[in-house]
């Protein structure tokens, strides 16, 4: 008789309890909590659910957190493209450090890199110092929370196009120029189109890794609330009124959008493989 | 076969006057190098420079006078406790999770990949809540603990020790899983027939090749336990010198104004960043070959 | 157009690439540069397009000195190896690139770019494919896809490096006839890269054979393989075998004896007499000829290929013999080569600085390995 198995057979042991620990365990630390998150969210009758999700003080957050996170990643696009450019394409003293430094922001803890920021960007500060007799403040403003955010999303970008730009097949470059297109039209219409997809993957992690942030942004940013004060800290304020179930709606909603966000990820990289293959 | 790659040039031009049709005028370069230095030096040197400076700006004596505050000094061995209880757990976890995944085939893989990867894409403060909404004291599974067994999870060291797992949760098996696919499973096929038990396969084949991968996941995951702030402070309580972990205080120093207390604290911080990028460096320019393929952002 | 290389050389680093190539290229001409990997063929070709810069000397596209132009200026039509098409185009628009990124005043109408890609695709029998992807098609239709895609600029000359190196073997031999009949319809000066002598010798009007980034000999497939002019050519094309011997007086000896060959134009001194295993006659008892001891047998095909040990073991030579010739299983046999040539060693220097002239038997085994 023939049976179905699960799992392809195979010589090499150990699947059942691998297998087995590792649901177990993604389970217990990952999904039980988060479903418990969406539960507790069902606390709320519907109306105070709006209520919440309408506040003017979520909406003022909700925006700004947005917001500054788009622009914050749409700049990392644009000096992440430059950045792994350079790094992959031209050869120059202190290479290698500059390369390895890009992963700073993964590796300082955030509330590090929060107060290194704001030392730096405050009014009495090495750069706000600069800024300030001309009456702009970097510090404790929209400004600074979108220089926090550019600092830790500053190595998604990179790092999803650097592979790419590595592996870019030379005789593409060449076949365009041999057909009459100069460098820029080589660059803007047949390298930045094959980018298009690690580009677009890169500019996702970092919005919602931005969105999501919160160490390094406390403290650059002044904490007022409808003016500067983001979502994830809003979870905070409420948290500490022991309000568990407004908390529990904004980060229901964060944690959706975050998903969203993971979810148009896998499908750009789907997209980007059925229609262009590995050509 | 094509001579292509044995005459094709490195990027520079050999006749003067001329320049190679796949790359940029020599001036061009230069600005753009420099935009980059530039761009580098401004948001990440910079900022790692800072720490440092303040730190020593009133002298080695107040730099170390900040290691003698009982506060900072338990800080510190509790980030050392979180550290060494949250990175062997995710090491089981990653190396089972990879060799589940990695060396056999079942429906669902890719999905369960996504499920793995996770964590990295929920904000730590919404991580550290869940396990508030599901732990505390008056939320069901918390309150039957403490209630019958007085333990508390929340606002003690047990949920700091969650949240940690919680965020470095991918770094170990996000390592080993596209490396071990890789590598297929020739080689642990060719031990099993040659008599070699699942244990004795695992610890002589499979392991040996995984080993500077691991050591890289390890590394990473380390570096996230001792420097998370967000998850951990949602549900740490901050009582002094019993749930407040390194990156805690240096907040907690920050917000008394003891600037100086703080950037020493946080320099440790910084040394130890700087100690896992050269060790990861070191990893990627020595052992290249033998980690996962292509660098991916955490 | 006419085409014209005047002492072309290219060192890299101190490498020399290519050295002092000279070569015209008449109106129309479908020619093939053969060779081994290393020997410069690509380099050529990449100089004519203008993707590398001379070090040294000229090329002419008519009365035109090319050697200061850009590649873009050069309006040259490249066909890479492995296709370089844009993946994120569709077939169309891959042909069309050419013509869609000129400047607007030179920039056909659209209507006029898609009429023009369309006639192009049908040329290279891919009508219908229109708005596929690369990845959507085969290596054989993507190959035509760049060839179109090169041939819808209109280019001056036309330059394929390896272009069937990446096909198997069915398609490599059904695209060749195919391009020898593109070629002949569209009359585009065209020249091609190979390592494949018999692609070469199948489809070039002439065949430049190069070396160590020299050219060896240019000439058409009949020329290089009847009357090769080099030890190089004799054994880089076609199958041969190569003995050390010695001149003397016109007379040729291998060892001590005479082998009834004489060439009164060689010098005296040392030499390397060359033959091709099927231009031989047997000989009955051998009074001035070669004959050597019967090592082993092989049939191949239509003939069989035996293996001879001459001279005791020092030599090791292989002749081609009819299935049914009774000497085919003879333990001894004497022969005389009908067509060949002796090269002394002095007409060779270029030789002696790179592996020495090769043994019989490794050349044998190469050509059966290519």
């Amino acid at each position: 008789m023939k049976r179905v198995a699960f799992r392809q057979p195979s010589v090499i042991p150990g699947f059942r309890l691998t297998f087995s620990f590792t649901i177990f365990y993604l389970f217990i630390i990952v999904l039980i909590p988060i479903a418990g998150l969406y539960f507790r969210t069902f606390d709320l009758d519907w109306n105070s659910f709006v209520s919440i999700v309408t506040g003017p003080r979520f909406i003022a957050a909700l925006r700004l957190s947005f917001v500054t996170s788009a622009v914050a990643a749409l700049f990392n696009v644009v000096i992440g493209l430059l950045i792994a450019w350079v790094l992959v394409r031209y050869e120059f003293p202190g290479r290698k450090v500059m390369d390895a430094i890009i992963d700073l922001p993964f590796a300082l803890p955030t509330a590090v890199a929060g107060i290194a920021l704001t030392a730096i960007y405050a009014p009495n500060g090495i750069i706000g110092s600069l800024f300030d007799p001309f009456g702009i403040r970097i510090a404790y403003t929209s400004l600074g929370i979108w220089i926090a955010l550019v600092f830790i999303g500053l190595p998604f970008v990179v790092r999803s196009v650097q592979p790419v730009l590595q592996d870019f097949n030379r005789e593409i470059e060449e076949a365009a120029a041999t057909l009459g297109a100069r460098r820029i039209q080589t660059i803007t219409r047949v390298m930045l189109p094959t980018l298009l997809p690690s580009i677009l993957t890169g500019f996702a992690m970092a919005f919602a890794r931005a969105v999501g942030e919160y160490g390094s942004v406390i403290f650059i940013a002044g904490n007022i609330p409808r003016q500067t004060e983001i979502l994830p800290l809003l979870i905070v304020f409420r948290l500490e009124e022991f309000n568990y179930p407004a908390a529990a709606a904004i980060a229901a909603v964060m944690l959706t959008v975050s998903f969203l966000i993971l979810l148009a990820i896998n499908l750009i990289q789907v997209w980007s493989q059925r229609r262009f293959g590995l050509v | 076969m094509s001579d292509t790659a044995s005459t094709l040039p490195e990027l520079a031009t050999y006749h003067t006057g001329y320049r190679s049709p796949v790359t940029e005028r020599p001036h061009t370069r230069t600005i753009l190098i420099g935009l980059t230095v530039l761009l580098l030096c401004l948001f990440l040197v910079l900022p790692l420079l800072s720490v440092f400076v303040e730190a020593f700006q009133q002298g080695v004596g107040k730099f170390l006078e900040t290691f003698s505050i009982p506060d900072a000094r338990s800080a510190i061995w509790l980030t050392l406790l979180v550290a060494a209880i949250a990175v062997p757990f995710n090491l089981v976890f990653g190396i089972a999770a990879a060799w589940a995944i990695a060396k056999h085939r079942f429906p669902g893989r890719a999905f369960l990949i996504s499920l793995i990867d996770l964590p990295f894409s929920v904000s730590p403060v919404v991580a550290g809540l869940v396990y508030i909404l599901l732990l505390g004291t008056n939320a069901p599974i918390g309150g039957f603990l403490y209630e019958n067994f007085n333990i508390r999870i929340i606002f003690a060291v047990p949920g700091i020790v969650l949240a940690t797992i919680f965020v470095t949760f991918p770094f170990i098996a996000r390592e080993l899983i596209p490396l071990m696919q890789d590598q297929g499973t020739g080689d642990e096929e060719a031990a099993i027939s040659l008599g070699a038990t699942g244990w004795q396969t695992f610890w002589y084949v499979t392991l040996p090749n995984v080993k500077w991968a691991l050591l890289y996941g390890v590394l990473l995951c380390n570096a996230r336990a001792m420097g998370e702030f967000g998850a951990v402070a949602v549900l740490s309580g901050k009582l002094r010198g019993e749930t407040v972990t390194m990156p805690l205080q240096v907040e907690l120093f920050y917000n008394e104004y003891a600037s100086v207390a703080a950037f020493s604290l946080a320099s440790l911080l910084a040394g130890l960043a700087l100690v896992t990028l050269i060790i990861k460096s070191w990893l990627e320019w020595r052992f290249g070959d033998q980690l996962a393929t292509g660098t991916r952002p955490h | 157009m006419e085409l014209a290389l005047k002492n072309v050389t290219k060192s890299f680093d101190g490498f020399t690439a290519l050295n002092g190539i000279s070569l015209d290229i008449r109106p129309g001409e479908l020619i093939a540069l053969l060779g081994p990997s290393g020997s410069g063929k690509t380099t050529l070709l990449r100089l004519i397009a203008g993707l590398d810069f001379l070090s040294s000397g000229q090329i002419l596209f008519g009365d035109e000195d090319a050697s200061a132009k850009s590649v873009q200026e050069r309006n040259v039509g490249f066909v890479f190896q492995h296709y370089a098409l844009f993946r994120h185009m569709t077939v169309l628009e891959n042909i069309g690139f050419g013509l869609k990124i000129r400047p607007a005043r030179t920039r056909p109408p659209k209507s006029e770019i898609r009429r023009r890609a369309l006639e192009l695709l049908e040329l290279v029998q891919l009508s219908g494919l229109e708005n596929r992807y690369p990845s959507q098609l085969s290596g054989g239709q993507r190959q035509r896809v760049a060839l179109a895609r090169a041939l819808c600029i209109e280019p001056r000359v036309l330059l394929l490096d390896e272009p069937f190196g990446a096909l198997d073997a069915q398609v490599r031999r059904e695209l060749r006839r195919w391009l020898r009949e593109i070629h002949d319809a569209t009359g585009h000066t065209s020249i091609f890269v190979t390592h494949d002598q018999e692609e070469a010798l199948e489809l070039a009007d002439r065949v430049v054979v190069m070396s160590q980034g020299r050219i060896e000999q240019v000439g058409t497939a009949d020329e290089v393989y009847d009357t090769p002019n080099s030890p190089f050519v004799y054994s880089f094309i076609g199958d041969s075998n190569s003995l050390p011997v010695r001149v003397d007086n016109g007379q040729i000896w291998l060892q001590d004896r005479t082998i009834g060959l004489t060439d009164p134009t060689a010098p005296n001194g040392p030499a390397t007499l060359f033959f091709r295993p099927h231009d031989i006659e047997l000989v009955e008892g051998c009074g001035g000829c070669l004959a050597g001891t019967v090592v082993t047998s092989r049939r191949v095909a239509g003939t069989k290929h035996v293996e001879l040990e001459i001279g005791g073991a020092q030599h090791r030579i292989e002749v081609e013999l009819p299935i049914e010739h009774p000497a085919a299983t003879k333990s001894r046999l004497a022969f005389r080569p009908k067509r060949w040539k002796v090269f002394s060693a002095q007409e060779q220097p270029v030789y002696h600085t790179s592996p020495a002239p090769v043994p019989a038997q490794s050349v044998l085994l190469q050509r059966a390995a290519v």
